[in-house]
């Protein structure tokens, strides 16, 4: 079921815009607010209805099988690092989730910029960028030339 | 400068009756722009709608009182704080715009209507207070209008790109930059100030001739999707949204850790 916007309740942030994989939620070029240009590609992932910080985002089925009546609605609790979600049928029944989202404080995760530019080693290095300080380790267990293959290394 | 009355000035060239026939107008336009946008777009119709869902889907019936209590706190919490912008650099530059322009507006009808020629000397506090409102605006307008803008900040068009939905912020910003220029040039004497006046009073028409195809009217319409909201969240209906979770301790932040890999 493709996301669709709720166009009063939208301000017009551009956090779905940022998000969306599929590059597919612009801002509109009338009312400056969010909408999904393409719903047939969406994929489905609900990344945006989870991020807008205004609730104006739900889902919807095509209307060829899915007459209206039923909504998906997402709230996203930073302070408890919670995310709940209601479903709502056709036939009126209801089911109420909440899911954990996260174990540390909201926005206390250190962006990619945060990180200092790796130096021309780095290229050299079996690990991956910000490895391993990013997985809080101190090291990565690595195969030393004497336990790989004869003739590989 | 800033303590002059620029309108008082003018009167010299233009009659005070014409200036303040032109507010009278202007604020003709706005009304009629207004109740136009709510007729075309229907909007008084999705609202009252979406408030009558609202109250048959509700757990419980709000009073009178609450009721306006709850109107007290959108005009004080979205109203006058913009509260319901997330991002702060967005509401810093929102809350200078507004009250810059209420500034700006407010002090030009006053100075238009009741110190329109140097023979009623106007307060140094108003002038000073149109200038201050002017900058306010021209502060956040551009400030958002360069870096904030979705446009600019999440879709990465040049700011350069022109739309619908940059007709009221640009006229807007065109109205006071002029306005600003004018005011500075005829302090000067300048030769130009006659064609900067000309462009002025064409971008404050713009502004609030266009009421019906920009985003002018928002701030009529916003506060009454704020209230709408606000009392959503009082009946119990809550905009259809799930209820808060109720047992963070289980499902946040003191979660088992993960064993699956």
């Amino acid at each position: 079921m493709p996301t669709f916007v709720y166009m009063t309740s939208c301000d017009g942030c551009g956090h779905c815009v940022d998000i969306c994989p599929s590059d597919i939620m612009h801002i509109d070029t009338t009312y400056r607010r969010a909408y999904n240009i393409e719903p047939n590609m969406c994929w489905e992932c609900y990344a945006c209805v989870k991020a807008c910080p205004q609730h104006a985002i739900d889902v919807r089925g095509y209307a060829d099988f899915a007459p209206l009546g039923h909504s998906v609605r997402v709230l996203r609790e930073e302070e408890k690092a919670t995310i709940s979600w209601k479903i709502k049928f056709r036939d009126g029944r209801e089911k109420n989730f909440v899911s954990p989202i996260r174990t540390t404080p909201w926005g206390s995760i250190k962006s990619s910029a945060d990180y200092g530019a790796p130096t021309a080693d780095a290229l050299n290095s079996q690990e991956l960028a910000h490895e391993p300080e990013a997985l809080k380790i101190d090291a990565l267990p690595a195969l030393t030339p004497d336990q790989l293959k004869l003739g590989l290394v | 400068m800033f303590t002059s009355n620029p309108f008082a000035e003018l009167s010299a060239f233009i009659p005070p009756a014409v200036m303040q026939t032109y507010i009278v107008v202007m604020i003709i336009l706005v009304a009629g722009g207004t109740l136009l946008d709510v007729v075309h777009k229907k909007s008084a119709k999705y609202f009252f709608n979406n408030w009558r869902n609202a109250e048959s889907k509700g757990t419980r019936q709000v009073s009178s009182g609450e009721m306006a209590s709850l109107a007290i706190q959108t005009a004080v919490v979205e109203g006058l704080t913009s509260a319901e912008f997330c991002n702060p650099h967005r509401r810093i530059a929102h809350l200078l715009t507004m009250y810059g322009f209420l500034a700006y507006v407010i002090t030009t009808a006053i100075m238009v209507f009741w110190y329109p020629t140097p023979a009623t000397p106007t307060p140094t506090i108003l002038p000073l207070l149109w200038y201050i409102g002017a900058l306010m605006v021209c502060i956040g307008g551009y400030w958002f209008w360069f870096f904030i803008r979705a446009d600019v900040a999440a879709e990465g068009n040049s700011p350069f790109r022109i739309v619908r939905a940059d007709l009221f912020i640009l006229s807007l910003l065109a109205s006071v930059t002029l306005g600003l220029v004018w005011a500075y040039l005829q302090a000067k004497g300048s030769s130009w100030t006659n064609l900067l006046l000309g462009l002025y009073l064409i971008a404050t028409t713009v502004l609030f001739g266009s009421v019906p195809w920009s985003k002018f009217s928002h701030m009529f319409f916003k506060p009454a999707a704020a209230f709408q909201k606000r009392v959503a969240e009082a009946n119990g209906s809550r905009s259809n949204l799930p209820g808060p979770a109720d047992k963070p301790a289980i499902f946040g932040s003191a979660r088992r850790h993960p064993r699956h890999y």
